[in-house]
Order: C-alpha cells, then structure tokens, then sequence
C-alpha cells in the first residue's frame, strides 16, 4: 500500500470546504445562502482539527480485541482533537439555529430575503 | 464588478494562506505526551474501551458541563425570539392555507421507521462507552426521529411542556451527578463513584453509562424542542 500522506489531504479537503463557505457568504444576496456558507465553514474547520490528530499507520483509539491496552499508546489516533470537535459540533448547531431564528424574524419585518433590504447599519 | 473582484481577491487569499499551511504540514509520527497518557489511563482507570468518552465525560467534564449550558441557553434564546404563543395564533389563520394531511404512503413509511430510529438511538447511546457513540451522537438521532414524525404528520402536535420538563430535569440530575462526583470520588463529574466493573461489559466504566444517558435524554428533547419552534 502506498503511503499517501493522508493528514495533507483531509487538511486540503477541510480547507477547501473553508473557502468554499467564504465565498458564498460573501457573494449570495439571499440570507438562508449565506447562513449555508457559514454553515459550510464550520464542517470545514471540523474537519481540519480532526486531521490534525491523525498518527501515520494510526487506528481509533477504542480499545478492543484488534487494539490491546498495551500496545494503545503506540497505535492509536491522537483523541483530543477528535473530542473537542464533538463540542464544536454542538456549538455550531446552536449558532446555526440563532441565525436562522434570526433570518425568520428578518423575513417578517420587510418580507424579502435578500440582506440589501436591511441598509439601516450601513454607513 | 467591484464587488466580485473584491470577493475573488479575499477567496484567492485565503486560499494562498490555507495552501501554505496544508502543503508545509507533516503528519505526526508518535502520539504527543499528553494523548499517549489519555490514552494509557482511560482504560486503566476508568474500565471505558472507548478513550474518547472516558476525554469528554470524565476528564474533561467540565467542558461538557458548558456544552450543556450553552444547548440550555440556545433552546432558551430561540423561545424568546420564535416561541410567541401570540403570533403562532395570529400567523395561521391570516395565511389561509389549509393543512393537507399526508399520503398514507408517508405515514406509515414514518410510522415504520420512527421505531427503528429510536432503538438505534437508544444502542448508540447505551453503547457510548464501549465503542463509537455517546450522549450528542444518540441525542441527534431521536431528534431526527422527531423531525421525520413533524415532516410526515403535519398536525403532529409536540408537547413542550412535557419535553421542557425532561429536559430540565435530565440537566438537574447531571449537575447533581457531577457534584456526586465530587462528593463521592476524584472530582467534578468523576466516574469512579460507581464500581468499575468488568472491562468491556455492558455495565462498566463506572457512572459514564448514566451519565451518558443523561445527556443523550437532554440532547434530544432540547433538539427536538428547538426543531419544532422553527414550525411555527
């Protein structure tokens, strides 16, 4: 088996997935698309802490009968990040449920979905 | 014109920073210090085979005590800005759309799937010790489950009161386990207060099986709850 450098490639995916996210917040006009595009950024940085753990020739670090306690230390993946990414996950759900609560609320006051409706704060 | 140049300038960017950082990085050869001692200790100390639970609920359970927090405080915030009683009332007869109710194809597709959904949610929970899973994971799919019974049932009705009370009481009792802990055992939310058990049993690894059925109880109906306000 070839050893592809495996961690290059899900980081070039996460932050492929990042850029693609930034420029759809930046170019849509319609509110639901740009809360996508954030979205889109969260699962992208996900998936870079989650790579960032990756050992060369590494497995889960669930202990089992492929994976005896012994030998853990020298073959297992690196389990922090893959932990903190399981609260980011949660995090970025609520972030995503107040924008689109928000988005609602927006809808009703002027009942279009595009943000140039909203020029109040512009200077 | 401006504007999408701009836009393409910021993306391009971006773009030279990120390539900058994923074609420089190497992979890790060893496991750092820290990740090496969790993963020595968690099935040493604590009898969980799964390391990264044994992270999230023991060792840094206080994290997982903000997580909470913060999933209370959203569901929360999401009754104050979409959950007025009022304008649900005012909202549906001003629209003049009737409910259509469902084909019977959808429903009883839904009503064969729902119990599926909740048994696998149920092992995924109980199972978070042992192998991949947890409190969230199991969590989300009851509130999936949820979700198809809304999108299938139109005038499915989800009774807040009784899902606010759960939630609640679900969140008292982790803290109040949390304190047991630190009662009882190492610290805040240490599982070593209950017997550790045989390694890989179904009942092992100390309070994380309670724990995690705690949070996946909490999780669902707080995801449940914020899923039906967007109806509304």
């Amino acid at each position: 088996m070839t050893n592809l450098p495996i961690s290059n490639i899900v980081l070039a995916t996460g932050f492929i997935l990042v850029l693609i996210g930034l420029w759809g917040i930046l170019t849509h006009r319609n509110i639901l698309r740009i809360i996508i595009g954030f979205s889109l950024i969260d699962t992208g940085i996900h998936i870079v802490i989650v790579s960032i753990g990756y050992v060369t020739n590494g497995t889960a670090p669930i202990i089992d009968r492929a994976l005896g306690p012994s030998e853990a230390p020298s073959r297992a993946v690196d389990p922090i990040p893959s932990a903190l990414v399981v609260t980011a996950i949660v995090i970025g759900l609520a972030v995503t449920a107040v924008m689109l609560a928000y988005a609602i609320r927006l809808y009703e006051s002027k009942k279009t979905l595009s943000i140039d409706a909203f020029t109040e704060s512009k200077w | 014109m401006i504007r999408r140049a701009f836009n393409t300038l910021v993306v391009a960017l971006f773009a030279l920073l990120f390539a900058t950082i994923a074609v420089t990085y190497t992979e890790q050869q060893t496991l750092p210090k820290l990740a090496a001692g969790y993963v020595k200790l968690v099935p040493q100390e604590l009898g969980a085979p799964n390391v990264i639970t044994g992270i999230l609920l023991t060792y840094r359970g206080f994290d997982t005590l903000g997580e909470v927090a913060v999933l209370f405080m959203v569901a929360a915030g999401l009754g104050l800005v979409l959950g007025d009683s009022t304008r649900r009332r005012d909202a549906v007869p001003a629209e003049s759309e009737a409910i259509v109710p469902s084909t019977e194809l959808v429903r009883n597709g839904a009503a064969i799937l729902f119990p599926l959904i909740s048994i696998f949610a149920a092992y995924i929970i109980m199972n978070g010790h042992l192998s991949a899973g947890g409190g969230f994971q199991g969590g989300a799919i009851i509130a999936s489950g949820v979700m198809l019974l809304l999108l299938a049932n139109p005038e499915y009705l989800v009774d807040h009161d009784f899902l606010g009370g759960t939630e609640s009481l679900a969140g008292v009792l982790y803290v109040l386990a949390g304190i047991a802990g630190l009662i009882f055992a190492g610290g805040f939310l240490d599982s070593r207060m209950l017997p550790l058990g045989q390694f890989g049993a179904f009942f092992s690894a100390g309070a994380i099986p309670i724990i995690s059925v705690l949070l996946g109880v909490k999780v669902g109906c707080e995801l449940s709850v914020i899923i039906d306000r967007f109806r509304g």
